[in-house]
């Protein structure tokens, strides 16, 4: 399933509504830092909301759109991880070091907005 | 005394077979009364297991159970392969070592987040992996 990428002015959103295989993840990352070039985005918001688990292998994906974002130019917040996700994450030392959270959709647009000015 | 009933077994082959064996694995401790946080936990403790299966031996079996004690039961999760075996297991039960290009957290981690955890591995032959978690 791919993930849908929204456009909203110079913010782009990636809305992870379900469980991703590896493979989906990896062409949502692709996906993303190409989009950010074509729409010139200085913004991205990764909502994992759908995410039933968030592995090693999904924390370095996350982390690796937020650094591949960065690389291009724009900024990466992720917002929706839920309470008992984060809570296995911690156990597991998977911290996502260097990238910026928020609570939900809101939160993440409204940090987003403090970052780089956008309308 | 103890019992064991096995409720599913997963032929894992594609990165597909492990989205459904930790979802299956959440729906089964969340039907054994585990709280949400540990249904998390062993779902991404599932996910962990069949990522190092797919990448290491291609491919392999993971079985979900249920040990019954007296005073107590547990979800059991078995990841079986006949891959080429874990040369040193003791450096890769430990947090940061990679033979691969993950984070070396898969089995090291997966130990930390289940109560019991066995890794029986033989050069050639295969792996197997027995983790526990039990409801309090």
């Amino acid at each position: 399933m791919a993930v849908p990428i929204l456009r909203q002015g110079d913010v782009l959103i990636g809305s992870i509504q379900a469980a991703l295989t590896d493979a989906e993840m990896l062409s949502f990352q692709t996906e993303l830092s190409e989009r950010v070039g074509a729409h010139r985005s200085r913004g991205v918001v990764v909502d994992v909301t759908g995410l039933d688990v968030i592995d090693s292998f999904s924390a370095r994906t996350l982390q690796g759109i937020a650094q591949t974002v960065k690389l291009r130019g724009a900024h990466t917040v992720i917002v929706g991880i839920q309470p008992e996700v984060a809570f296995a994450m911690v156990q597991l030392g998977l911290l996502l070091d260097g990238v910026s959270t928020a609570l939900d959709l809101d939160e993440g647009m409204a940090r987003l907005k403090g970052l780089i000015g956008t309308s | 005394m103890s019992l064991v009933s096995s409720d599913a077994q997963f032929a894992i082959a594609t990165e597909a077979d492990m989205v459904i064996a930790r979802q299956k694995g959440r729906e089964i401790a969340q039907s054994l009364g585990f709280p949400i946080s540990d249904q998390a936990l062993i779902a991404t403790a599932i996910s962990e297991l069949t990522r190092n299966m797919l990448k290491y031996a291609g491919r392999g079996h993971l079985s979900l159970a249920v040990e019954q004690q007296p005073s107590r039961k547990a979800i059991v999760v078995t990841a079986v392969d006949n891959g080429p075996g874990i040369a040193d297991p003791v450096l890769a039960m430990q947090d940061g070592f990679s033979s691969g290009d993950g984070l070396g957290l898969g089995l090291p981690g997966t130990r930390r987040i289940m109560d019991d955890f066995e890794l029986e591995t033989k050069l050639g032959e295969g792996t197997r992996i027995t983790a526990k978690k039990w409801i309090r």
